[in-house]
């Protein structure tokens, strides 16, 4: 069934599609239209689940670990102050391998308080061993949340679906929700690894000497090294059922491009339009999409990559200190595999547009030096 | 033997915790955890947040206990159990128990806003505190629970906690829950009986049990019962239960309430107090213990 | 259900044999306890008058009943020394450990 809905409720159908079983999600602009669907799906009996209205997203995350390993397939959504405020409790559901899905709506941080999109949120929580997945459209936000119960249920780490604020959270886009009945086929019930129950009395994530932890967190990293392969092969079931292939990089034009716009969330169909308008010029310029930023997809980047002379990262988020996080990792990736020039752009914070100009300024300044001539090259900074 | 005679017991012979475990001696948190599992049983399911009972039932990969736990972060007890409570019932479960087992500081201070929180909602759980009136796991610092003239690590004896004791109970109290009760370690029949009431009640539950700790209070561990009986006698921890926030009950009278003396002098932490200040103590226990006297329905 | 007997402390060799999740496999019977004892209880059954108090008391479960009679499990008695102190006819003598 084809429906006009926004990112938001994109995410609260692909909950209610996968069947969760506990929801608890504290309000926060731009996530609450997630929670108030699901409010409303849960009251009317559209979906069979437990809604617990928390008190603070701490609480939130704390409630979805709680209902997660006693069996139950779990979902919450925040944003930005919220997303921060479950910081502990990421580290907590990561490294107790519970296969929670959340919704966040990339927002800057305060302060000064703001509402609207950036990236820091979300980067912010890299290391908490969550998936992350960034969407560019609302049909993709539906997607990635089944496939990311999908990914996460196998693998027992969690995983986070990721879209930016208005530009997708509060945007109207035909989306085709699926049959139950196919999602059903796609994702079965949750079989939990394990759960808290008298039948077998376990306690679980109690005190861990140095002589087993870091065994723990090998056992972490090398589940999360899998999920390239897993990611793949669950977004060609999805292909199969759905119609729909589902990515961890999406190159556009990039085999013979000599200047690669890399972005990620909704920035990816803008750069596209100056893509399509440089290649009428005559400038071989392509655009390298990364949706899965956890784990990063370092084979694909290297793949595509490779005989790039130029590449162009855009970042909406900054590391104080560093660079933008995606140039980062992307040039980590590409150490040592080839010569290729990463100029570390930055852009868009706090909400602050990113257009097709953006783009235009960025293959400008790629197209007049070899190598970048400073670190960060800032984008429509008022200086 | 000589005699034919049967033992009296006067708690059910089942035990849910076991030897081995990494307790103090004379720990008042596992005589209190010992006297609830009997009465709630084996099918209840323990969230711990970070306290002495998170490294008392020994760590990965083993447990002391017989009942399945999770072990949550430290603010996290009530909203845990909250998320337990639901993901059991949508998995078909309405049976199983299930309890946040906390200390002072992950109620008092830390987690007081999850329990708010789980209260407010009324939520299925029950959540137990057990009161060691400091963080005796980190090494023995003042928690919003430490009474008034005490010595820790972070209330030294030049400057004592000069704060009264917060009242948890009042605050729980005021939530309106179903059912609330205060115990005491050293009156086990009676926490045995308040833990199988809260067992059978649905909605939040909660549990304050005094427990002494040997090694923070500076008490010696065969005094454990002692002092938890003298608490109670001498009005310092009056035993009584709350349903629906304002029916008061007190389950051990006190006949003649004693001076507080005797009780501060076993413990260590109350050694530095010169008569004045026992006695501005004692004034505060009397006008505490006069308030929640006129509260109670059977007097 | 019963607590889990097994006396073994569980070391793993490899992370492949351990669980993805940190749970439990075994109990902590292994603890021997009773090592940390200075002075040690003993019961002198016959003035013994079976009221359970040292059992009901005992914070290690260390106090068990066979055969109607209270018996000291010295392999995790930690020498508390409650059960002495709060024994009615004062049965029980907390004596030096020797070892």
């Amino acid at each position: 069934m084809k429906k006009v809905i926004m990112g938001n409720h994109a995410l609260s159908y692909g909950a209610m599609l996968a069947r969760t079983q506990v929801i608890a999600a504290y309000p926060i602009t731009p996530q609450t239209q997630v929670v108030e669907l699901l409010s409303e799906m849960c009251a009317d009996g559209t979906l069979n689940a437990k809604f617990i209205k928390v008190e603070s997203e701490h609480s939130a995350m704390a409630a979805c670990i709680g209902a997660s390993i006693a069996g139950a397939r779990t979902f919450t959504a925040t944003s930005s102050q919220g997303l921060a405020l479950m910081h502990e409790m990421l580290h907590w559901a990561a490294g107790g391998r519970l296969p929670i899905v959340m919704g966040n709506i990339n927002r800057a941080m305060a302060p000064g308080w703001t509402i609207w999109t950036d990236q820091n949120d979300s980067l912010s929580q890299r290391d908490t061993g969550w998936l992350q997945f960034y969407c560019s459209s609302n049909q993709e936000v539906l997607d990635t949340v089944l496939q990311a119960y999908k990914i996460s249920e196998t693998i027992s780490i969690p995983s986070m679906v990721v879209l930016d604020a208005f530009a997708l959270s509060h945007t109207y886009e035909v989306v085709d929700i699926p049959d139950q009945a196919l999602v059903d086929e796609y994702l079965p019930k949750f079989k939990p690894y394990a759960t808290v129950t008298p039948d077998d009395p376990r306690a679980f994530d109690g005190l861990t000497g140095p002589e087993h932890y870091m065994e723990l967190r090998y056992k972490l990293q090398k589940d999360m090294e899998k999920v390239p392969a897993l990611f793949e092969e669950t977004g060609r079931q999805y292909e199969k059922i759905f119609g729909r292939r589902l990515s961890a990089v999406e190159p556009y034009l990039c085999d013979d491009a000599e200047i690669v716009l890399v972005t990620s969330g909704t920035a990816g169909y803008t750069a596209r339009v100056a893509v399509e308008e440089m290649r009428k010029k005559g400038l071989k310029v392509g655009n390298l999409r990364i949706k899965m930023f956890r784990p990063f997809p370092f084979e694909d980047c290297r793949r595509i990559l490779a005989k790039t002379p130029k590449i162009a990262v855009l970042d909406r988020n900054i590391s104080y200190g560093h660079h933008g996080i995606f140039s980062q990792e992307l040039k980590s990736a590409l150490y040592g595999t080839g010569n290729q020039a990463v100029f570390a752009f930055i852009a868009g914070l706090g909400g602050r547009d990113i257009t097709a100009d953006s783009f235009r300024e960025m293959i400008e300044t790629v197209s007049r030096t070899d190598r970048p001539t400073e670190d960060i090259l800032w984008i429509g900074v008022k200086r | 033997m000589k005699k034919e005679k049967k033992m009296t017991l006067t708690l059910p012979i089942e035990e849910h915790i076991g030897a081995g475990n990494l307790a103090c001696q004379g720990c008042g948190a596992n005589l209190a955890l010992r006297y609830v599992l009997k009465a709630l049983g084996q099918r209840t399911i323990l969230c711990i947040p970070a306290c002495c009972w998170a490294v008392i039932d020994g760590g990965f990969p083993h447990s002391c206990a017989d009942v399945p736990i999770y072990h949550c972060a430290f603010e996290t007890a009530a909203s845990t159990a909250t998320g337990v409570k639901a993901g059991l019932d949508m998995i078909g479960d309405k049976e199983t128990t299930v309890m946040a087992w906390a200390g002072d500081g992950g109620t008092f201070d830390i987690g007081l806003q999850a329990l708010s929180g789980a209260a407010e909602r009324n939520d299925d759980i029950i959540y137990a505190c057990y009161d060691n009136e400091a963080y005796m796991n980190t090494g023995i610092q003042r928690s919003s629970a430490t009474p008034s003239g005490a010595w820790t690590t972070t209330t030294p004896v030049k400057f004592p906690k000069d704060q009264p004791k917060k009242d948890i109970d009042a605050i729980m109290a005021a939530h309106n829950i179903p059912y609330l009760a205060t115990a005491s370690t050293s009156y086990p029949e009676d926490l045995f009986k308040k833990a199988k009431k809260a067992k059978e009640i649905r909605g939040t539950k909660f549990l304050h049990i005094y427990a002494p700790c040997p090694t923070g209070w500076k008490s010696r561990p065969e005094d454990t019962v002692k002092l938890g009986r003298m608490v109670v006698q001498n009005g310092i921890f009056p035993l009584y239960e709350v349903e629906g926030g304002e029916k008061y009950t007190q389950t051990i009278k006190v006949k003649d309430k004693k001076p507080i003396d005797d009780y501060l002098k076993l413990q260590g932490r109350f050694r530095h107090l010169k008569p004045e200040g026992i006695a501005m103590l004692q004034d505060e226990v009397d006008r505490r213990y006069a308030r929640l006297l006129k509260k109670f329905e059977n007097k | 259900m019963s607590i889990k007997k097994d006396k073994k402390k569980i070391v793993f060799e490899s992370e492949k044999d351990m669980p993805t999740m940190p749970m439990s496999l075994g109990s902590m019977l292994w603890n021997k306890t009773g090592s940390w004892r200075n002075i040690r209880p003993e019961i002198k059954l016959e003035d013994c008058i079976q009221c359970g108090i040292c059992w009901k008391f005992c914070p290690d479960m260390s106090v068990e009943i066979e055969n109607e009679w209270p018996v000291i499990n010295y392999d995790y008695c930690k020498g508390c020394g409650i059960c002495a102190e709060e024994c009615p006819v004062k049965c029980i003598a907390m004596v030096e450990e020797r070892r």
